[in-house]
């Protein structure tokens, strides 16, 4: 079902609340509710009709400093109230904050199944690589090796990455964006409210804390362009400072190259296709690693599928169609019965 | 005819039991469906294993289905069975020692074999004697194996669907046995294979030459006719399970309030019919989300009821316990929720299938911090539909969870339900925002009940921010100022306490000069009720107390507990109620019945106690 996108222009300033807003200096999360705000005041939903949903963690605690009808839930089941949200309204627009402990950690079960059923709602998933809000442990996203209190010798797990695991529960929309890199923050940001259906945003945040730094290799500002490519649906993959660099395919492999040597040419680069069904190429995208490759921020992937609570409207209406059951009394006529 | 006479009986019990794919559930249903259509009082219970098909024959495959009928007020599905249909030796073991004295018991010759026996584990070829089965009990043998396949001789159905219809010969013998006309369970088969009609025509010839064999059989055992009931309130009548009138109770409180109905569940024995119930009532624009487990379940519903809708979440007992973080956010949130425990035997995993009423403790106490929610108990299958009913009024009204507990007994079990209209359940008024009230805050409550307003997502003005975290008492921002938490805490409960308000007054049955009062709860009502009258009409003074509403318990609990000089609390659990009860009313002394075996009381044993009590 549409949720209700009026004519009236709203700013940024509709959707922040009266409650100060309590993350440490520095916190990659205010960019990210920056982004947010503008990106709702874009999409045109009042705020009466925006429903923010999320768990428990720093991220978590953005409901209060939107302007909207916001849920601060417990630890790991805001997929699931988003879910029950959406489905109980979907006029709705609804979002789920989450972070990588809540989402991958205690939420992981609800975090895959949402995204398996396709519910219309816009994740944002604030990845710093570790617990915030319990003071620096390790958490499903941190690098193997890495010290935190609750891995005084370093951590010996491997860490998920969300994309994977967004495309193995055959989510239909996964983008990325960098805390510090805010046009095309808002960018991933709208497109995942317009996608129907479960929209996953990875935001890699910097925790100024815990793990000051995780994303620095990226969020450098002279380096950042040769670190990161943004992908761009139809566009060329093309990136670096002098945007020379590109991605080709060699055999079953992403590789980068440079345009004008060697032959190559813009021609030869690979164009972005985020409405591919098939998840091969996005998936290697996705899961680019520096420093051989840059890391994919954008709209990864963006198909349409039909969405679980349009689902639901479309099988209740076939049911009333053809039932002749409308009310409790009419129920109650369906019953065996017999007079005593 | 050569039926040398027939006995007219008050009541009686009968009990079909076979391996769990002979079909006895639906012997039994459809027999005690005739019998009420006839004018009978009915009340069932199904007792299945919980393994969907164990191995034939074996005694832990033995599924039964109990009926008692009469022509006077019925309570319970009886104790001991007065008619056995027994279909193999392991179904006649079981039950062996549950069949009353001179009671019949009508068994399965072909599967009475060596081999049959074996898997049973007798030791000798005489299973009657080996169980030590009374002379004065009468047996009927018929081959219902090959009679069956002789009656279907010609159908040109393969062997396995024919032996599969032997549970018609045997609905056929009992039709007999209780001088049934077989035309309304005919009609019943119609509406069952309608649209078979190939089975529909080999269940009613095997049903008819059940029947016909009965009369043939020129034995000279008495059938029984059990009269019309005369003691049942006029009106039009079915026959329902707990868990359908739970689903229905919810329909009919949805459709009173105006609010769609919305069930986050998972599967649970034996909890799972009352989501399979309201699956089916999309055309109600029922909204149900199967979730990925139990914790799911509830918060999605808890979304659910955020967003405006009247949200219920059903499971039992080690569901419960998964969802008491979120029961605990309900509370906070202050939030409608309808929570269903179809109680079942524990702890753990436990015993699935079976009635106990061991999660009153949970239910009360099972969250973390101080978190008080509405707990209320049905006590017959058709009375779950009012109380879920109210159990939704309750948590709509007063903002909060109310946790509705039923069990595996009255949840599977039937009775007979008088049908309700809408127009005659009572009218639901949440506490909604108003035009006008846009300066409310997520916490501002009615002062005097202490109910917050509820505003629905979508509505201009209202925008608010809810959640787990403490909240100022006036202005909703997250707190944790000492002195507005504790404010919130009493806040809380008194709006718990409040709804006392609204209760009924718990009613005595019997007198206030009795000897002995016997207090129960929930699901035991029937047996409770069987064995106080039964003692009464011997002489005895005997008063029941049964409560429905626990927390809050009814306002005028203390003062009428406080009249009788002993008082007994009979539960399925070690004495939960008991205990609480100390803590309510401490100047009673407690006795305390108690029975964890997975199974119902019977009314013999609480008689049995009474009698001791009184002594």
């Amino acid at each position: 079902m549409e949720t209700k996108e009026t004519t009236i222009q709203y700013t940024a300033k509709d959707f922040k609340s009266d409650q100060y807003v309590r993350w440490c200096p520095g916190c990659g999360d205010y960019a990210v509710l920056n982004s947010l705000q503008k990106v709702m005041a874009d999409l045109g939903v009042a705020p009466h009709d925006t429903a923010v949903i999320s768990g428990i963690g720093c991220s978590s605690r953005l409901p209060y400093y939107t302007s909207s009808y916001g849920f601060h839930t417990i630890h790991g089941r805001g997929a699931a109230v988003a879910t029950g949200v959406k489905v109980a309204n979907p006029k709705l627009s609804v979002w789920q904050i989450t972070g990588d402990g809540d989402c991958l950690a205690i939420g992981g079960n609800h975090f895959i199944h949402s995204v398996r059923r396709n519910v219309d709602i816009n994740v944002l998933l604030f990845n710093n690589q570790i617990y915030g809000l319990t003071k620096g442990q390790y958490s499903p996203t941190t690098k193997k090796g890495y010290v935190t209190k609750s891995s005084p010798f370093g951590t010996v797990e491997r860490p998920f990455r969300p994309a994977e695991l967004t495309f193995g529960a055959r989510g239909t929309f996964f983008a990325r964006l960098l805390d510090v890199d805010l046009k095309n923050s808002q960018t991933a940001i709208l497109a995942a409210a317009r996608h129907k259906g479960t929209s996953v945003v990875e935001c890699l945040v910097n925790c100024v804390i815990f793990n000051d730094g995780a994303h620095g290799w990226l969020a450098e500002k002279e380096t950042r362009s040769d670190r990161l490519i943004l992908l761009e649906h139809g566009k060329p993959m093309i990136f670096g400072k002098e945007a020379n660099k590109g991605l080709v395919l060699d055999g079953f492999n992403l590789k980068v190259v440079t345009i004008g040597q060697n032959g190559i040419t813009e021609a030869d680069i690979l164009v972005h296709d985020a409405a591919c069904q098939d998840t091969t190429l996005q998936m290697k995208l996705a899961l680019m690693e520096g420093p051989e490759f840059p890391i994919a921020v954008g709209v990864i992937r963006d198909v349409e599928e039909e969405t679980y609570d349009a689902a639901v409207e479309t099988q209740i209406a076939e049911v009333q169609a053809k039932s002749k059951v409308k009310t409790f009394d009419d129920l109650i006529a369906t019953c065996e019965k017999w007079e005593m | 005819m050569d039926k040398t006479k027939t006995t007219e009986l008050d009541n009686v019990v009968v009990r079909f039991s076979g391996d769990s794919g002979d079909g006895m559930q639906l012997t039994g249903t459809l027999f005690s469906n005739l019998s009420a259509i006839l004018g009978n009082e009915i009340s069932t219970f199904p007792d299945f294993p919980s393994e969907i098909r164990a191995p034939l024959g074996t005694i832990g495959g033995v599924s039964g289905f109990q009926v008692h009928l009469g022509s006077s007020k019925i309570y319970t599905p009886g104790d001991d069975a007065d008619v056995l249909v027994a279909m193999n030796p392991a179904a006649l073991k079981v039950n062996a020692s549950s069949v009353k004295k001179g009671g019949i018991i009508i068994f399965d010759t072909d599967s009475f074999e060596k081999s049959d026996l074996d898997k049973a584990g007798f030791k000798t070829d005489n299973p009657f004697m080996e169980l030590g089965i009374s002379d004065a009990t009468q047996l009927i043998p018929a081959a219902l194996s090959s009679l069956t396949q002789n009656s279907l001789d010609g159908f040109g159905l393969d062997n396995k669907t024919v032996l599969r219809s032997k549970n018609m010969f045997s609905l056929g013998l009992i039709c007999w046995l209780f001088n049934r006309p077989i035309d309304q369970a005919i009609h019943f088969l119609e509406n069952k294979f309608g649209k078979k009609p190939d089975l529909l025509h080999a269940n009613v010839k095997v049903l008819t030459d059940g029947y016909n064999y009965g009369n043939n059989l020129h034995l000279t055992i008495s059938t029984f006719i059990v009269e019309k009931s005369h003691e049942t309130p006029k009106g039009t009548y079915t026959s329902i399970s707990g868990n359908k009138a739970t689903a229905w109770g919810l329909i009919a409180a949805s459709q009173k309030s105006g609010l769609q109905l919305f069930l986050g569940s998972y599967p649970i024995t034996p909890a799972t019919d009352i989501m399979h119930e309201l699956a089916l009532r999309k055309d109600m624009g029922v909204k149900v989300v199967q979730a990925e487990d139990e914790i799911a379940g509830i918060t999605s519903a808890i979304g659910a009821s955020f967003a405006g809708s009247l949200a219920a979440t059903n499971t039992s007992g080690p569901g419960l316990a998964l969802k008491s973080e979120a029961i605990g956010l309900a509370v906070m949130a202050e939030l409608p929720l309808v929570i269903i425990d179809v109680m079942r035997g524990g702890p753990s995993t436990g015993l699935p299938t079976k009635t106990e009423q061991t999660d009153l403790l949970q239910a009360l106490y099972g969250r973390n911090g101080e978190s008080p929610a509405v707990v209320m108990a049905a006590s017959t299958p058709a009375d779950c539909f009012h109380f879920a009913f109210m159990a939704s009024k309750i948590a709509l009204e007063h903002m909060t969870p109310v946790i509705l507990l039923t069990d595996a007994f009255i949840g599977n079990g039937t009775s007979l339900w008088k049908l309700p209209t809408l127009a005659e359940l009572p009218g639901i008024y949440p506490n909604y925002t108003k035009k006008g009230m846009e300066d409310v805050k997520v916490t501002s409550r009615d002062e005097e009940t202490k109910v917050r307003y509820w505003s629905i997502p979508g509505t201009e003005g209202f925008g608010h921010r809810n959640g787990g975290l403490e909240k100022d008492y006036y202005t909703g921002a997250i707190s944790t100022d000492p002195e507005n938490h504790q404010k919130m805490v009493d806040t809380r409960a008194e709006k718990i306490k409040n709804i006392s308000q609204f209760l009924p007054d718990l009613v005595i049955e019997g007198s206030d000069e009795a000897d002995l009062l016997v207090i129960g709860w929930g699901g035991t009502h029937g047996h409770l009720m069987s064995a106080v009258q039964s003692m009464n009409k011997k002489g005895n003074k005997i008063a029941l107390a049964h409560f429905n509403y626990i927390n809050p318990l009814p306002k005028n609990t203390i003062e009428v507990i406080q009249r009788y000089k002993k008082v007994v609390v009979c539960e399925l659990n070690s004495g939960q109620f008991a205990t609480y009860l100390r803590s309510n009313v401490p100047a009673v002394e407690f006795l305390q019945h108690n029975k964890v075996q997975g199974q119902p009381f019977t009314v013999a044993e609480l008689e049995e106690c009474f009698e001791n009590l009184l002594k």
